[in-house]
């Protein structure tokens, strides 16, 4: 089996990591970064637990393989706060109780990070439309789209 | 029941500089390597075993790869690496091949269509991907690079049966170019799932209406996913509608005729006969949609 070295961008620091040719992008976080906050779930790229940001698009690392990133920016959970200070998504999703178990919550916050980013202000469809990656069995999902509305209402009185 | 696991078996990844290289490596390796974009099937199937793969050859940095580019003149030509998502969001794309546009958002979720890519669903050759149908229906035609050069193969005929293409080991299929569609052309992909987003077509119907020398004035095109081994033309319904003049009673005529040049198979996401009548409903669902869009 191939080994390579990859140098890749991990929320903002530089990281060289030792992987073999069939280790995912997943694996690689959980497993050789130690960051756990993104999730296993269905390893198919179905549930979405293990969404992360490759150079600012949402993907399930899953099914994406650490040798491709050499290179690459990869954003994580661990990578949305900013000195200290939650994102937007994270402190509406905890303040509207839009978290059960919180298995799909790492996900879910990355899905919502990057619709906020390409689309500054979805509708409810466009919000559910970008979520709908992102199996929860917990919640119901209404209060994650109420949570991501109101993330975009705060961004948007923010930005103006 | 399939148990998840997220190891893949032993593989080498494989990162050729040249489509020259990749094709050698292709043939060298013939039956145990895979040429690979986005992966979104490849490391579903590897994993699950249903595919062998020693060496993952990936194809995506290569000359092209990742090039999108509309000409007034000469139309539409998508490198084999552009996701979908990349496609969908181009506004040419959306101007001109508005039925690709719908057809890239039916595929799976966000998170799948920013590794997905149209040429790779078109190479994986499932009955069921979203993306042929329009694919074939716009006149599609894939540039492929094979051990003597280039050459165009056009996608009437480039399905052999479910995951099976005329493509040989050593061709990677570098891009697809669509001629210009024409200004006031109708075309929608219907898709029927267990629910609404995401889930693989139980069956899909692809139809577009273009301006013609017809009895209707109209030409049109029809083309069935999850039906057949392959992705179906349904040319009966098509005949039917080039014949006649066009009003709800030929539209059900023709949507009759989709069902019946059919033979869909029973399997977990519906049974045959709900398909064939789901073909009936869709085609003519589409077909009213498109006829009444190009009258306006």
């Amino acid at each position: 089996m191939s080994y390579h070295r990859i140098t890749l961008k991990v929320n903002g620091s530089l990281e060289v990591v030792d992987i073999s040719g069939n280790m995912t992008l997943l694996q690689m976080l959980r497993e050789k970064l130690a960051l756990t906050g993104t999730k296993n779930g269905c390893a198919s790229g179905e549930c979405g637990a293990c969404t992360v940001l490759m150079n600012g698009d949402a993907v399930n690392s899953c099914m994406v393989l650490a040798a491709e990133c050499d290179g690459a920016e990869i954003i994580t959970v661990e990578g949305l706060a900013k000195n200290g200070e939650m994102d937007v998504v994270q402190k509406t999703l905890v303040d509207l109780g839009a978290v059960q178990c919180g298995f799909c919550t790492p996900g879910v916050l990355i899905s919502a990070r990057a619709l906020l980013n390409r689309n500054p202000h979805p509708t409810e469809f466009e919000i559910r439309d970008a979520l709908s990656g992102n199996l929860c069995r917990c919640t119901g999902y209404n209060r994650i789209v109420e949570a991501v509305k109101v993330a975009a209402e705060i961004e948007g009185q923010e930005g103006a | 029941m399939h148990n998840p696991h997220p190891g893949l078996p032993e593989l080498d990844y494989v990162k050729p500089a040249s489509l020259e290289e990749a094709s050698r490596f292709l043939v060298e390796h013939a039956g145990e390597a895979r040429p690979f974009l986005g992966g979104t099937d490849c490391i579903v199937r590897i994993r699950d075993g249903a595919w062998t793969a020693k060496y993952m050859v990936d194809v995506k940095g290569l000359e092209g790869m990742k090039d999108l580019s509309f000409d007034p003149q000469k139309g539409l030509t998508i490198g084999a690496a552009v996701p979908m998502n990349k496609v969908a969001a181009d506004p040419a794309v959306q101007q001109h091949y508005p039925g690709l546009v719908e057809a890239c958002h039916w595929v799976a979720s966000y998170q799948l269509r920013s590794r997905a890519t149209i040429v790779g669903n078109i190479c994986n050759a499932s009955p069921a991907g979203d993306t042929i149908g329009a694919s074939i229906l716009y006149g599609g035609v894939l540039r492929v690079f094979g051990p003597q050069g280039f050459r165009e193969v056009p996608l009437d005929g480039f399905f052999k049966g479910p995951g099976k293409t005329t493509l040989q080991p050593g061709d990677i299929a570098a891009s697809i170019s669509f001629p210009l569609s024409h200004p006031q052309h109708a075309c929608r992909y219907l898709k029927l799932g267990r629910n609404k987003l995401g889930d693989l077509a139980i069956v899909g119907v692809t139809v577009m209406a273009v301006p013609a020398r017809t009895p209707s004035g109209y030409h049109f095109g029809i083309v069935l996913a999850s039906v057949a081994p392959v992705p179906l033309r349904a040319a009966a319904a098509e005949a039917i509608l080039e014949s006649k003049e066009i009003d709800e009673a030929v539209i059900a005529e023709a949507a009759q005729a989709a069902m019946d040049g059919c033979k869909p198979i029973n399997d977990t996401r519906g049974g045959a006969a709900y398909r064939k009548q789901m073909v009936r409903n869709l085609t003519r669902n589409g077909l009213m949609d498109v006829w009444t869009k190009v009258r306006k």
